[in-house]
């Protein structure tokens, strides 16, 4: 047996072990990659964006060299302060615009597929609905803070790059620059935001999402901001209270609180205190997290049923 | 073996009952073609059987239950569901990619094979594709898959004559083996007459006629019956009658080819003819009448 299957040619073989071989994650990895392929703005938006902050770094850079002397007199807060801006500015412009995709790939992902009719071909294939739904659920959750925080890194080296030029060339230390912008701590509280309020604080909130773009035969935007709006107001009527509304708000501003210590409105300094145990054992994480899971459970299920449209 | 196996199949949407205790059984090795007309559940009878909708009823395909194991399922049976599903944003290459990519029985080498006989560019996308360059895509992804049910719902809707000859010759010479099983279902039935190895009539629910080729070949005749010979044609209880260049054109079940060639010129109708016959000016009574001759 062993010498016969030795002399048969490969392909062979390797049709009768494939099977055995294709392991449990690829069908996952296939389908992230799909979602990739199809909705090219999960990258391409945030690198327009980046795009557009490095052409108006520029108007940053020609006057650069005047605002290392204006600032070498101030202590070094403001000094921080004054140099930080663009820096911030720009994580802070490629973070939202990551968000923005976010909500739009989430409602439109599982309505979408519907739509095109595409959904006969996807589930045509042996992939389940469960690996369809986090395969889609990774991109607002995984992918796109990912491909926030590596633009970002990119960026932020591309300006302090291109500013130790403008120094250099103009005959001044770059000392101040580097020490005050504290890249390397200031990326590190970057990628911690990240993770603990776009990954696991705004989980819910993306489950939310895609139940409705499983759920809905048209208008998703509406089915998503309708009800919870009603609802809200049902509450303000009929019992002069907002509890719903407050905890929307608090869903939404990111549970900044427990996540970390604020110093002034920009929630990622390098002089912040990281409290990840205090994030880690407040309720409304795992509250928020359950939820998660709830309404995820809710949209895999949805699209077993759920054909074109 | 059995493929499909089908016991008192059920589904209903709100009032509109879609599949009314359908039975079926099919062989493996079988070319299977069901026809009905539109609103007949031949698409539900599909979705049922590929785990796409919940039914009522008894259903095993290939020994599984479609509706909690589509995804294991998927791995033997394929389908090209009614209309042109590949995404129109997917690039030929990643659809290749793609399935590759998920499903353990997919021989790229033989998709390539298929498409290299086509017009189609690796890095087309499928929006930029005719519509018979798309199902010329569909069918490359499914034949290059080895699986043992292959499901096509209207697959050549829309095509023009020669896609749609096209699309059965290389169904039957570059994927059809005796181990395999194809269900069809169309509303182009000329096109699949002689592809056909058995024969399904559904209608409002119902299967109202299940035979093999063989029996359909050897107990359906038509007659283009000789004018003076009429009456005589008619007192053997032809299941219909039509008129075509003023001669009386008849169809018989289960009479003597001998007796009727004395009455005038004797054929083998086509699906369509039969077709006609039994869903007919009165669906309801017409299927009554050849479902109990059926059984």
């Amino acid at each position: 047996m062993n010498t016969r299957s030795n002399t048969l040619p490969e392909s062979f073989g390797s049709q009768g072990t494939a099977p055995a071989a294709l392991s449990a994650t690829r069908p996952f990895y296939w389908s992230v990659r799909r979602e990739l392929w199809e909705y090219r703005s999960i990258y391409l938006a945030p690198l327009a964006i980046a795009g557009v902050i490095l052409l108006g770094f520029v108007f940053v850079l020609i006057p650069l060299p005047q605002t290392m002397r204006a600032v070498s007199s101030l202590d070094a807060a403001h000094q921080r302060a004054a140099l930080a801006q663009p820096y911030d500015f720009a994580a802070g412009l490629i973070m939202g615009a990551a968000f923005l995709v976010s909500i739009f790939y989430s409602l439109d992902t599982l309505y979408g597929e519907r739509r095109d009719r595409s959904i006969w071909f996807w589930k045509s294939l042996p992939v389940s609905d469960l690996t369809t739904v986090l395969a889609k659920a990774s991109i607002p959750l995984l992918v796109l803070p990912m491909v926030a925080f590596v633009i970002t890194v990119v960026i932020q080296s591309i300006m302090l790059l291109l500013s130790s030029v403008v120094l250099l060339a103009s005959g001044l230390s770059v000392a101040t620059l580097w020490t005050q912008l504290e890249l390397y701590q200031t990326l590190l509280g970057l990628l911690y935001h990240l993770v603990t309020v776009h990954m696991l604080w705004y989980a819910p909130i993306y489950a939310w999402l895609l139940l409705v773009s499983a759920w809905a035969r048209r208008t998703p935007f509406l089915w998503a901001v309708l009800p919870p709006l009603a609802i809200g107001i049902f509450e303000k009527v009929a019992f002069h209270s907002s509890h719903f509304v407050a905890l929307l708000e608090y869903r939404f501003s990111g549970g900044s609180e427990a996540v970390a210590s604020m110093q002034g409105d920009f929630p990622i300094h390098p002089g912040m205190h990281l409290t990840p145990l205090n994030f880690l054992s407040s309720p409304g994480l795992w509250i928020g997290l359950v939820v998660f899971a709830a309404f995820l459970a809710a949209a895999v299920r949805l699209r077993r049923y759920q054909g074109p449209i | 073996m059995t493929v499909i196996e089908a016991r008192g199949l059920r589904k209903a949407f709100g009032t509109t009952i879609a599949l009314d205790g359908v039975n079926l059984r099919v062989e493996e090795g079988r070319i299977l073609g069901l026809i009905g007309p539109n609103g007949a559940g031949k698409t539900t009878a599909l979705n049922a059987i590929l785990g796409l909708t919940p039914y009522q009823g008894e259903l095993r395909v290939l020994g599984r239950d479609p509706w909690n194991e589509r995804d294991q399922l998927m791995r033997d049976v394929c389908f090209i569901a009614d209309v042109a599903v590949l995404p129109r944003w997917v690039r030929v290459s990643q659809a290749l990619d793609y399935v590759a990519g998920v499903h353990p029985r997919f021989d790229r080498a033989k998709a390539e094979g298929f498409l290299a006989k086509t017009d189609i560019r690796r890095a087309s996308k499928v929006r930029e594709l005719s519509k018979g360059m798309v199902t010329q895509l569909h069918l490359a992804l499914v034949m290059a898959i080895d699986a043992k049910l292959l499901v096509l719902d209207e697959p050549t809707l829309g095509l023009d004559i020669l896609y749609r000859k096209q699309f059965y010759d290389s169904l039957l010479s570059d994927y059809f083996d005796r181990s395999r099983t194809i269900v069809v279902t169309t509303h182009q039935v000329e096109d699949v007459q002689h592809v056909l190895t058995d024969l399904m009539f559904i209608n409002r629910g119902r299967i109202v006629l299940d035979c093999s080729m063989e029996d359909f070949e050897s107990r359906y005749l038509e007659v283009k019956v000789h004018p003076e010979h009429v009456a005589a044609a008619r007192a053997l209880r032809p299941i219909h009658e039509r008129q075509v260049l003023g001669r009386s054109i008849l169809l018989f079940d289960r009479v003597d080819r001998q007796q009727l060639a004395a009455l005038g010129d004797v054929r083998t109708p086509s699906i369509a003819d039969l077709f006609v016959a039994v869903m007919g000016n009165k669906p309801g009574n017409r299927a009554g009448e050849v479902q109990g001759a059926a059984q």
